[in-house]
């Protein structure tokens, strides 16, 4: 556990510099004076206030983005490779500052310490050093045209870029949208949830100590109908990618054609189903499946929220399913020996205790959990239903909280058809040793990941994104540069025509 | 030493070398020489090293590109120290060894530290009912012989990518400069690469250097020197095991200067194109074709640069001009003047070795250069300019395609037409328009006809180091 007074001294949490609004590397307090307070989860406490940016304050920093991102500006005057150097460093500071962060990230989400330790700053590092190589690798093309034509394209970046990002891994959704943005040359205009602005806030300072210039990151912290609206609908941001629900997702969509048609990406829900064979490793399937439910207290857009299990190995699963979830520790995040904490907020516990009972009205079988962990807020049992049928609530809608449905099927054609069977696409899993039945049903199903005997095997070379209505485009790997690249195509005429 | 599986031996003959610092004809020091049975040894470990569950072939991807960011990290550190040494041991000014050598070392090792992670094959629609994808495998042990102009950016070159890709290595320096090449062995160990990844085997090109390139425990092999030892390690490789083999040889670079071009950036870019490096330069631009207009006021320009041109002791910072790396090269160089002089060319300027200490010969500049002189096809390696007229477009181009070589070229004109048309039309890997010898690592480099075979640098230099393996695997039944 890491002791904020201790390294800082009493001065942090009364210090307010991390707790503004960060425009050109200077922070500063909200244009109408409004703040907001952001809570640990685990215990209620509020753990300070924070400047809320609205409309004005998002205009202030899509003018600083813009500046900054001007032809001849300093941004764009720098070799690909310098800005390589610069998200290097950026990926150097938070390894220095990871305790810090983690706890920060710990405190306000209320996810376990070691897991933002282990996880989130991992992977927000590695994003960061994975698209610092890519900078100057930002490929155009040059292209036999017909007639006397010299035919080239360059990639140029998009300009402004809005984001905004979810509560449920804050640090690593802020190093997703940034990395590929800044690797790009774009700049940013990022939104962290007003659940949980503060690892965002305090990488603003490492920003600026990397030596970004300032412009290039700016990050405006507030609320979604209020600042993410303004960034959604703004006419002087060229591109928004956001990742939340989907029907957050359907408005910012709705929001871009109607202002300036900017580019969007999309990150959004999921109800991914996992299928499990007869023939897997059942234990090793027991453990990944409840992985993918119960991770991030089930707070994961990737949340493995239906497992389909053959008829043969059904109540064997069940039983051990039943068995682990029971061993699950539940505690203080701060705790090393916890893997569960609490619920972000009161909205998301009455959410997931509604549609817990609506499981149980409709007939499922609550076979443990299901319920609020006695004194202690916002923690919810680990909660398992059985027998539980496609037409179902819990079935069908995106619970995200630590519920997982097991239900029975017979052949591979239909659970196919039943794990298909939604509107959503983000990932899916199989089980199975063998080979043909790995790779059949990995190519039939409608997702934009298949994992293959594991779950939530994320990483940043590997391409990440929805099918259907779990999202638009793709995050990570090579493929996020394409959404953060404009395509230029420069054709020049001469008097004769090139040989090829 | 001898540096394998990160560790310093003697030679297994118990031979060693001498290493000399031009500028003086001193000796620095003795070096153990690397024979045969030493190379044996390296293969050894190498192979080991490659062995499926070896620690290097079990290592992440980005883990390999945070082995090559640290060892960037380590010379950076030791960035003086080392400039310091390569001046000592190849005569080059200390500010190009600073702020060029230095520079590209540590950008090249940067740059390929990025690729690691991002060495991607393709998954493929074949016909029937089959699945296939494609992997980018590493090829294995990799002997790389580099020369001694570039000693520690030529190393950079070889070990980036083929570290990059998951290779291990056998390296020998030129033995005129194996200094650089052998404190990078230290600090390959300190940035944590496991033994045997890279072995470091510094001694000749007739003994070590044949034994890699004939080795049939050496799965590819990279060469930057001659063209004559090229086609050497050309044919020894088809002899021994079919070794995969890239080539970087000589050049007899053209660079044309337009009557429209910028007049005084042309001189200088044409000065500096020829005496980098004391005309050490594969890429060196030694044959300049002035359009007619123009030639006169060139040939005077740039023989007054010529004269400005101050030659003296590397560690003097205002000296542009060192020796040339050996006696044998600096007679070399005078040799082919004296042919120059004697077949009819007019001797401008320069053209004798100045001082009596050390390896030095004064910059040069030949006007009135005919194309069947030998100053006109031979590579000279020394600081030598020829300077020949043009008239027309069609016959500079046909001019600067006369030769074996094709390495680079130079386009001087602010006519775009005249540009993308003559860089169309010339027979070399790299073309500069209105620069010269801009290299950069995101950039492919390599020569056309015998000036090599292969390219470094860039993605595609990612291509001559690993091996294409095709998966296909059956489906059964119909796949979606």
């Amino acid at each position: 556990m890491f002791d904020l007074k201790l390294h800082y001294g009493n001065s942090y949490l009364e210090n307010s510099m991390f707790f503004c609004i960060f425009i050109n590397n200077e922070w500063h307090t909200s244009i109408k004076g409004k703040k907001f307070p952001t809570i640990n989860p685990a215990t209620g406490v509020k753990i300070c206030d924070v400047e809320e940016a609205d409309k004005a304050d998002v205009d202030e920093a899509v003018r600083a983005a813009r500046a900054a991102g001007q032809r001849g500006s300093e941004w764009r005057q720098m070799d690909a490779s310098s800005r390589g150097r610069l998200l290097h460093r950026l990926a150097d500071l938070l390894e220095r500052e990871r305790a810090v962060l983690a706890t920060l990230e710990s405190m306000d989400t209320g996810k376990p310490f070691l897991h933002a330790f282990f996880v989130d700053l991992d992977g927000s590092i590695k994003t960061l050093r994975y698209y610092a190589g890519w900078t100057d690798k930002i490929h155009g093309k040059t292209m036999p045209v017909d007639e006397n034509f010299v035919c080239f394209t360059k990639h140029e970046p998009v300009g402004v870029c809005g984001a905004i990002i979810p509560w449920n891994f804050p640090l690593l959704m802020f190093m997703w949208k940034i990395a590929p943005a800044l690797a790009c040359g774009n700049t940013v205009v990022i939104k962290p949830a007003e659940q949980t602005p503060l690892t965002a806030l305090h990488t603003g300072a490492l920003i600026k100590e990397a030596g970004f210039p300032p412009g290039v990151v700016n990050i405006v912290p507030g609320f979604g109908p209020t600042a993410g609206a303004a960034i959604g609908s703004h006419m002087n941001i060229d591109k928004v990618a956001f990742t939340g629900s989907t029907e957050v997702g359907q408005l910012i969509k709705a929001a871009a054609a109607k202002s300036n048609l900017k580019r969007v990406t999309l990150e959004l829900g999921g109800k991914n189903p996992c299928i499990v064979f007869a023939d897997s490793d059942l234990q090793s399937a027991v453990e990944e499946t409840q992985k993918g439910a119960f991770f991030n207290q089930g707070q994961a857009c990737t949340a493995a929220s239906r497992v389909y299990v053959e008829e043969a190995v059904y109540d064997e699963f069940l039983r051990l399913s039943v068995e682990r979830a029971k061993n699950i520790a539940i505690g203080d995040p701060l705790e090393p020996r916890t893997s569960h904490g609490p619920q972000i907020n009161q909205h998301q516990f009455d959410k997931i205790l509604e549609l817990v009972a609506s499981g149980k009205k409709e007939g499922a079988t609550l076979e443990c959990g299901g319920c609020a962990v006695e004194d202690r807020g916002l923690f919810i049992h680990p909660t398992i239903f059985s027998d539980v049928k496609d037409h179902m609530r819990i079935a069908k809608e995106e619970i995200f909280g630590p519920v997982q449905c097991i239900m029975k099927f017979k052949t591979q054609e239909e659970v196919i058809d039943r794990a298909n069977g939604t509107q959503y696409g983000l990932t899916a899993a199989v089980f199975t040793r063998d080979i043909h039945r790995a790779m059949s049903v990995s190519a039939a199903l409608e997702a934009g990941t298949v994992w293959v005997n594991c779950y939530n095997a994320l990483h940043a070379q590997a391409p990440f994104g929805g099918y259907k209505m779990s999202g638009n485009g793709r995050e990570l790997g090579e493929y996020a540069l394409a959404e953060y690249t404009e395509v230029k195509a420069i054709t020049l005429k001469l008097s004769e025509r090139l040989t090829l | 030493n001898i540096f394998i599986n990160n560790e310093w031996h003697d030679s297994v003959s118990g031979k060693v070398f001498s290493t000399y610092n031009p500028a003086t004809g001193e000796k620095i020091c003795d070096v153990q020489e690397a024979d045969k049975a030493d190379v044996d040894k390296a293969v050894q470990a190498a192979r080991s090293a490659f062995s499926l569950d070896s620690v290097w072939r079990k290592m992440d991807a980005s883990e390999r590109g945070k082995l090559l960011f640290k060892l960037a990290d380590l010379v950076e550190r030791d960035r003086a120290y080392l400039a310091t040494l390569e001046s000592l041991d190849t005569g080059k000014p200390f500010l190009s060894s600073f702020f060029v050598d230095l520079q590209g070392t540590i950008k090249t090792f940067r740059y390929f530290a990025g690729w690691a992670d991002k060495i991607h094959g393709s998954t493929i629609p074949t016909d029937g009912e089959y699945f296939t994808l494609t992997r980018h495998e590493p090829i294995g042990v990799c002997g790389q012989i580099v020369p001694w102009n570039f000693p520690l950016v030529m190393t950079a070159w070889k070990l980036g990518p083929a570290l990059s890709c998951g290779n291990t290595v056998v390296l020998k320096p030129a033995e005129q400069t194996p200094l650089t090449c052998l404190y990078i062995g230290a600090l390959i160990r300190e940035a944590g690469f496991p033994p045997g990844v890279v072995n470091i085997l510094p001694g000749y090109g007739p003994t070590a250097g044949a034994a890699i390139a004939s080795h049939m425990g050496i799965d590819k092999v990279a060469f930057t020197g001659s063209t004559e030892v090229g086609k050497l390690i050309q044919e020894a490789a088809g002899k021994s095991n079919l070794k995969r083999v890239t080539l970087e040889l000589g050049g007899k670079s053209p660079n044309i200067i337009f009557a429209d071009a910028d007049f005084e950036l042309a001189v200088e870019q044409a000065h500096q194109g020829v005496f980098f490096n004391n005309g050490q330069c594969c890429t060196a631009g030694s044959r300049i074709f002035v359009e007619e207009p123009i030639y006169d006021e060139f040939v005077r320009r740039s023989v007054e640069r010529a004269r400005r041109r101050t030659v003296g002791n590397p560690f003097d910072p205002t000296a542009e001009q060192g020796p040339q790396v050996s006696v044998e090269q600096q007679r070399r160089v005078l040799e082919l003047i004296q042919s120059g002089i004697t077949e009819g060319a007019k001797l401008e300027c320069g053209g004798k070795a100045p001082l009596s200490k050390g390896f030095f010969v004064e910059p040069t500049v030949f006007s009135d250069v005919q194309d069947h002189m030998r100053i006109a096809k031979e590579e000279i390696f020394g600081p030598v300019q020829q300077i020949m007229k043009f008239k027309t477009i069609e016959e500079v181009i046909e001019r600067a395609n006369n030769t074996e070589y094709g390495l680079a070229a130079a386009v001087f004109t602010t006519d775009l037409n005249k540009a993308m048309t003559v860089s169309a039309a010339l027979q070399a890997g790299t073309v500069w328009i209105n620069c010269y010898n801009a290299l950069s690592c995101q950039c492919p480099f390599g020569g056309f006809k015998m000036s090599g075979n292969g390219r470094e640098l860039g993605e595609i230099g990612l291509k001559e180091y690993t091996e294409v393996k095709t998966i296909t695997m059956k489906m059964s039944g119909k796949k979606s």
